[in-house]
């Protein structure tokens, strides 16, 4: 049989401790490799969905729409127009005469229809081609309506979702400076890269509120348009995750001289350290004080009963294959604390530094590999003989397939997984899985006792 | 109220999904096959995506990942270099190449382009490896998902399929159906001793066993051999009342190798699968196997016990349009009034199908509406007031929203499990969807009744 690895990937695959670490990213994925990468559309889509008063509507054909149709757990605590699935449902006709007029019309019609705060228009593949005006049409909505209507400019096959971010980012920006600062406390925040999956950027504003802070805008879990335009008021900004709002961040220091901390909210060193050095930033011994006992609470009630599941978890060997690298690292971290080996970690979008920090963080023999394919992984997964391998939907049958334990962490879990509460809910989620009397039977198991 | 005629510009909660999505699940079920999109990566990802989260198991979908150089200047080296790839990597034995809304507007001349590459490939010494590749026009711009399903098996066919000898099999075409269904099928075939070729075949390659070894392909699907026999079959079943008035695979077996065509309706209730046993007692020349014959008692006894729980209720059924016409006939069967028949598809033939399988038994013909979304559909069951809904997951807020149950039926099945193993067809299916239906009815009017009463 030929080899599992295309020969032109072999620079994006490392095992560490073989040779000097040098891994090749971000490249264009390969043609005919089936990569779980997605398109421009999809990282500008992921970054502003959670924007519930704001309208969504994706100007293409109307695949781009229904694929994105309320798959994620990004939850609202109030409005929540951001769940319905906007299209202009391009037409052959639309494609050969331009889409224009049938965006503005749609336009209209949808924010009449539902009065949004602001609106989105999502630029794919088939407008960057058929060179529809999208700035035009929306500054004349925008005159028409009296609301910030916002070209995002995610043409799909513009680059990976990283780029998407960045035309996210783009089009929030644009909103940032319009609202009213005064009564913003100067111990203030925005919380940049939490999408609110599973409620989480509850549990991390609770955190923030026994501290002393006051946070101005979500960003963009539980979004609101209004907070975004104050968002400028802010002291700091908390960026969570690498790729998905840094670009936002940079902006905003640039323009306005907000700093900002890179954070992960992601396992119990993670979570501490995030808050530590908000409070470190603020540089207020009583904040401090704060943040401390509040990091002792949680702990005392964490630490018993993650002691138990880590009895059970030790030496059992884990694979993470995720979006963003960020995400990597705390994977790992947290894998740590619960006794477990990491055996592979890859991510669809890391950067070299990325790379270069996974490699820092892991063991001898650890995989390391960018913009993987189902063929790569399996034979990893069975290579590693993992007990529980971290991935997004598209890998979860892959998993599955071969009888090994799978976790979702991804935008469409439904499970916190965020502070120290999450946690724990992640080491449940593990133990459950690792622990769970199915794999034995599976017949990768069978044929190893035979 | 509404004006249909004028409908509205936008689109809210699509009712259909895009066109290379449908053939990416008609080649999914052939033997040895690997799905391709000619487009920018993104597309295949979402469907990919989407298709797993139903069948649960692996769906890969190759594709040629074009960036902004090759939307300029043309896709044809990124598709030859893709097709490569995909041949030696995964040891595919047929490429079954879609082409993607990008594709088709950039203007990219596919089959020209697969020609190109067999030459090329025949330079080299690759030639006797060289898969099948089978071409198709997706363009979702024109055509939904079941355009997309239909197209391809259409091109399948006219591009393999070969005259020669006659055989005794019979091909079937069943149109987009659950794995369970196709292995119904099988089953039917089989009791009538019937050598059945199905295209496509989804029944293992969407729901296959637990594996030792990761298969690159999985196990499988419609035979090439039996793919490149079918102009040599006795008869043709096409399955889909909607779709005869164009030219689909079946007639174009019929009119180029004379293989006799006999279109049916999907076989979904009652009288409806009559007419496909009917077809088969003829081609068997034998009466329906004492088995089936028993299915179809126990069901009509389960229509008679369970007439009162569902007389009179009010019906919303949406999707696609073939599979609303099937339990459209089924619901009318059983004394349930449907009252909306919806779909995002426009094939143009939507009522005059469900006319022809409810007309005799229905007093006031449902509305049926083509090229809906959800939010259409919304505001017609906010007037209608049904008392369930039936179709897919993708309506489920609106049944949450309007308080009514929704009984699960085709693709996709995104919020419960077991979608893939769904029995829609024949008169096993009819009986499960029966006691689907009228226990939601009773669990409704269960949780409903301040009683709680245990006998029901
Ligand atoms: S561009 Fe076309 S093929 Fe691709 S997802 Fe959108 S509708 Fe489907
Ligand atoms: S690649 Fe283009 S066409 Fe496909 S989903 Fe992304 S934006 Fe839509």
């Amino acid at each position: 049989m030929e080899p599992v690895i295309f020969e032109e990937r072999q620079t994006q695959i490392h095992r560490k401790g073989t040779q000097p670490f040098d891994l090749a990213c971000n490249k264009d994925s390969l043609a005919g490799a089936v990569s779980q990468r997605a398109c421009v559309f999809c990282g500008s889509r992921v970054v502003l969905y959670p924007i519930a008063d704001a309208l969504h509507l994706v100007h293409g054909p109307i695949g781009c729409a229904a694929y994105t149709w309320d798959i994620r757990g990004a939850l609202s605590s109030g409005p929540e127009l951001h769940r319905l699935s906007f299209s202009t449902d391009l037409q052959e006709r639309d494609v050969i005469f331009g889409g224009e007029k049938k965006l503005y019309r749609a336009l209209m019609e949808l924010i009449e229809r539902h009065s949004p705060k602001a609106a989105f228009v999502y630029s794919t593949c088939i407008v960057g081609l058929i060179g529809d005006d999208l700035e035009g049409v929306c500054k004349k909505v925008s005159k028409k309506k009296g609301i910030p209507v916002l070209p995002v400019q995610s043409e799909g096959f513009k680059g990976n979702k990283r780029a998407g971010y960045h035309a996210a980012c783009q089009a929030m920006f644009r909103l940032v400076g319009a609202g009213d600062t005064t009564g913003i406390s100067k111990k203030s925040l925005n919380i940049l890269g939490d999408f609110n999956l599973a409620g989480e950027i509850w549990i991390i504003r609770e955190y923030f509120k026994r501290m002393g802070i006051e946070v101005v805008a979500n960003i963009t879990g539980d979004g609101r348009v209004d907070d975004l335009r104050r968002a400028h008021g802010a002291a700091l900004n908390v960026v969570q995750c690498s790729g998905a709002t840094m670009d936002l961040a940079l902006m905003m220091e640039e323009v306005y001289g907000i700093p900002h901390l890179r954070v992960s909210y992601f396992g119990v060193e993670g979570m501490a350290e995030s808050l530590y050095s908000v409070a470190r930033f603020f540089d207020d011994p009583e904040m401090m004080a704060r943040t401390r006992e509040l990091v002792r609470e949680e702990l005392a009630e964490l630490y018993p009963r993650l002691q138990e599941f880590r009895r059970a978890l030790t030496g059992k060997k884990a694979a993470i294959y995720v979006g963003g690298a960020f995400k990597a690292f705390s994977l790992v971290k947290a894998f740590r604390l619960l006794g477990m080996e990491v055996v592979l970690v890859g991510s669809q979008t890391g950067t070299p530094a990325d790379y270069q920090e996974l490699h820092d963080i892991t063991d001898e023999g650890t995989i390391i590999v960018d913009d993987s394919n189902p063929l790569e992984l399996s034979s990893f997964l069975k290579e590693k003989d993992v007990d529980i391998f971290v991935g997004g939907v598209k890998e979860r049958p892959i998993a599955y397939k071969l009888g090994v334990g799978f976790c979702d962490h991804n935008h469409e879990r439904k499970e916190a997984l965020e502070g120290f509460v999450g946690m724990l809910n992640f080491a449940q989620e593990v133990y459950n899985t690792v622990m769970s009397p199915v794999w034995q039977f599976v017949p990768r198991k069978v044929r190893k006792a035979a | 109220m509404k004006d249909h005629n004028a409908p509205y510009t936008s689109t809210t909660n699509a009712c259909k999904l895009c066109k290379p999505l449908g053939a990416c699940l008609a080649f999914r079920g052939i033997e040895g096959a690997i799905p391709f999109l000619h487009g920018s990566q993104g597309c295949a990802t979402y469907m990919r995506r989407y298709i797993i989260s139903h069948f649960r198991e692996p769906m890969d979908i190759a594709s040629s990942s074009l960036g902004e150089k090759q939307a300029v200047y043309g896709g044809g080296p990124n598709l030859k270099q893709g097709l490569k790839n995909v041949q030696s990597k995964y040891g595919a034995r047929l490429i079954g190449v879609a082409t993607t809304c990008l594709t088709e507007t950039i203007g990219d001349d596919v089959p020209l382009l697969v020609r190109e590459f067999r030459r090329e490939m025949a330079g080299g010494n690759g030639h006797e490896d060289l898969p099948a590749l089978v071409t198709v026009s997706t363009p979702s711009f024109s055509g939904t998902h079941m355009e997309g399903f239909q197209a391809a098996i259409k091109s399948v066919v006219e591009q393999m399929a070969a005259g020669g000898p006659a055989t005794e099999a019979v091909n079937l075409l069943p149109g987009f159906v659950s794995p369970a269904d196709i292995r119904y099928l099988k089953e039917v075939l089989a009791d009538f001793d019937l050598t059945g070729i199905i295209l496509p075949d989804i029944s293992e390659t969407l729901d296959g066993p637990a594996q030792d070894d990761y298969e690159k392909i999985p196990a499988g699907g419609t035979p090439l051999k039996d793919i490149r026999a079918m102009g040599r079959a006795r008869a043709t079943i096409e399955l889909g009342r909607t779709l005869f008035p164009q030219e689909t695979a079946g007639r174009f077996l019929e009119n180029r190798f004379g293989v006799p065509w006999r279109p049916l309706g999907v076989p979904i209730g009652l009288r409806e699968t009559d007419r496909f046993f009917q077809v088969l007692e003829e081609l068997a020349g034998c009466a329906t196997p004492p088995r089936h014959d028993l299915e179809r008692g126990r069901l009509l006894d389960a229509m008679v016990d369970g007439h009162k729980y569902v007389f009179g209720k009010k019906a919303v059924v949406y999707g696609e349009e073939d599979l609303v016409v099937g339990l459209t006939a089924f619901l009318s069967e059983i004394g349930v009034r449907p009252v909306l028949c919806a779909s995002g598809g426009h094939s143009g033939n939507f009522g005059e199908a469900i006319a022809a399988v409810t007309q005799d038994l229905l007093a006031e013909p449902p509305l049926v509406r083509e090229g809906m979304d959800f939010y259409e559909i919304a505001e017609e069951v906010e007037a209608l007031a049904p008392d369930l809904l039936i179709g897919h997951s993708k309506g489920y807020h609106l049944a949450r929203k309007w308080g009514a149950p929704l009984i699960r039926v085709g693709f996709p099945i995104h919020d419960r499990f077991g979608g893939q193993r769904i029995l829609h067809l024949g008169y096993r299916g009819a009986q499960s969807i029966l006691d689907r239906i009228i226990n939601a009815i009773l669990e409704k009017k269960q949780q409903d009744s301040p009683v709680g009463y245990g006998y029901l």
